[in-house]
Parts: C-alpha cells; structure tokens; sequence
C-alpha cells in the first residue's frame, strides 16, 4: 500500500521530511509514526494506514514533498 | 456549533521539564488510544533552555558558567526548531488533542492556540498580535506568547508558552526560536505591574474550551493534577 502525505492545513501544498521514525524491513502497526513532516509551522508524523512491513521509503530527510505524493509502501500483513 | 469534546484541564503547577516531558508522550498516547477525555495541561518549569533538533548550539549566547549560577538547564529534545527558553512565570500549555476532532488542520490549530492567548490579553486591556511568517503571538513587535507543536498518532504535543512575569533577562542568553530582529515581553512588562501566573489560569481556562470547543469535565490543580497526570501516563496496551 502506497502511503501518501496527507492534507496538513488550509493552504499547505508541502512539507519537508524531517526524519524517519521507521526503517525499510521495519514491521509496524496501524497508527504508528513513520515520519515526522514539518511544515512552515509545525511538525506532523504521517501514522502507518495499515499494519505490516515497510517494504520501500521513496523520499529522504531534507526532501520537500507535496499534499499526495508518496512517501513509502506498507506490504500488509 | 457542534458537540463539545470532553476534557480535563490540568493545572500541574511546577514541574521540571525533564520530568513532564515523559509524562507529556505517555499522556498523548492515552489520548491517543482512547480518545476521551482529551488533556490541557498547564504547568511552569524550572529554568531550562530546550533545544530542538535543528537547534544551532550558537543561539545559546551565555556562557555554560552563567547558566550554572542562574540555574538554567539545557536539554536536548526531539521536537523540531530552535532553541527556547521555559522558566517561573511562565505559563506553558501541552494541550493534548486528536487533531481529527479540531478541524484536521495543523495551522488552524495554531490560529486557535494564538487566539485563546489574544482573548486573554484582551481581558488585561491589551491588544495581541499574529505575525503571519511564525507562530506566536506579539505586542508591537515583541513576543509574548511562544507556540510549537506536533502531532504524533493524530495527538497534539508541545503546545504554547505564554510569559506572564517570567525574569526576561534569561531570554537575552538565547536567540529565542532563532530570530534575532525581534524582541520578548510579558504581561507584567506590558501592564507596568506584578502579576502572578495564577491571575491568569481562570481567563486562560475559559478562553481555551470556547476557542477548542471543549467541555471541562475535570479541573483539577496541584498534586492532585499530578496525579491524575502519572496514572494517565503510565497506561500501556
């Protein structure tokens, strides 16, 4: 499963990927943190949609993404 | 205007930061879980200096023996940002929060935290200001109310500091939130008066469940707060 950045306040089209709570091999749960985005703002940890592994991290700290892109994959358990 | 959330306002007194920070997560994961009743604590700290991960080790402008005599600690954190001042006479708030439940919009949330601050300076005569470029809130261009927060598992944490009559002096060691051209003032400084922190837990109390549209199902102070806070805290699945 794709996981993408979600919406995060009215206006906000980016973030930057601050760091990575989790690791490529790494099993997690459902609502676990998987990265911290810090916005001009705040910070936000996108939570795992899904418990399982994570298979596949497609972007790196420092890396702005935009509202949808996809950050990494969860293959469900 | 929709269904009030259920919450508890915690009025913890002093806490040292070291020690309310894992009370803070553990807290934030009970919410977390259960999501009900939602958490406002409010507390003062000793004297610390916390510095987030992209703090610069140079925007601590004092040197370590100063800090040693004026009994301020530095301590690293994992929240992003600069570097921050907390300290007696100031009033800090970790309101704990499910952000779905507050408008799922991280810089609303800000706006909401910068207008309880606003309405309460409003009751002591004073007229706050936002400045679009950082979170806070300002009188002219000096700030009086600090805001930084996140949100882990959809729960908020950290929160706003809010200087009533804190000693300024001690901001001057750092360059708070790593901007220089502006200035740091409290409430005492602006009325030209003494005012005690605990003058304004009631406005903040009031202000804060209109602005998050909570309903306190618990007031509670003191040992008896800290209390609540450490069983809270010490839940686990």
């Amino acid at each position: 499963m794709e996981v993408k950045l979600p919406f995060l306040a009215e206006g906000v089209e980016e973030a930057t990927v601050s760091f990575w709570q989790v690791d490529e091999g790494d099993t997690v749960s459902e609502g676990d943190d998987l990265v911290e985005m810090s916005t001009s703002k705040a910070v936000f940890n996108v939570p795992a949609p899904v418990s399982g592994k994570v298979v596949e991290i497609l972007v790196g700290e420092g890396d702005v993404v935009k509202v949808g892109d996809v950050l990494c994959i969860i293959e469900e358990e | 205007m929709s269904e009030k959330i259920p919450a508890c306002f915690l009025w913890l007194e002093r806490i040292d930061f070291t020690e309310a920070y894992p009370l803070q997560k553990g807290a934030a994961r009970y919410v977390s879980r259960f999501r009900e009743p939602e958490l406002f604590l409010l507390l003062e700290h000793d004297p610390v200096f916390t510095l987030g991960r992209q703090a610069k080790k140079d925007h601590i402008l004092a040197p370590p023996e100063l800090l040693d005599q004026e009994g301020i600690k530095v301590v690293a954190t994992d929240r992003g940002g600069d570097v921050t001042y907390h300290g007696p006479g100031q009033l800090v708030g970790y309101p704990l929060l499910d952000l779905r439940r507050h408008g799922r919009d991280l810089h609303r949330l800000i706006w909401m935290y910068e207008e309880i601050i606003i309405r309460v300076l409003a009751e002591f005569g004073l007229a706050g200001t936002r400045e679009p470029r950082y979170p806070g809130v300002w009188i002219g261009d000096r700030k009086i109310a600090a805001i930084g927060i996140g949100v882990s598992r959809w729960i908020t944490y950290h929160g706003f500091a809010f200087n009533i009559n804190p000693n300024l002096e001690h901001f001057s060691y750092i360059v708070p939130c790593g901007i220089r051209e502006k200035g740091v003032t409290s409430l005492a400084r602006e009325l030209g008066q003494e005012v005690a922190v605990t003058e304004v837990i009631e406005p903040l109390r009031r202000h804060a469940a209109v602005v998050l549209n909570l309903e306190w199902v618990e007031t509670l102070a003191g040992e008896e707060a800290l209390s609540y806070l450490r069983e809270v805290a010490a839940w686990r699945e």
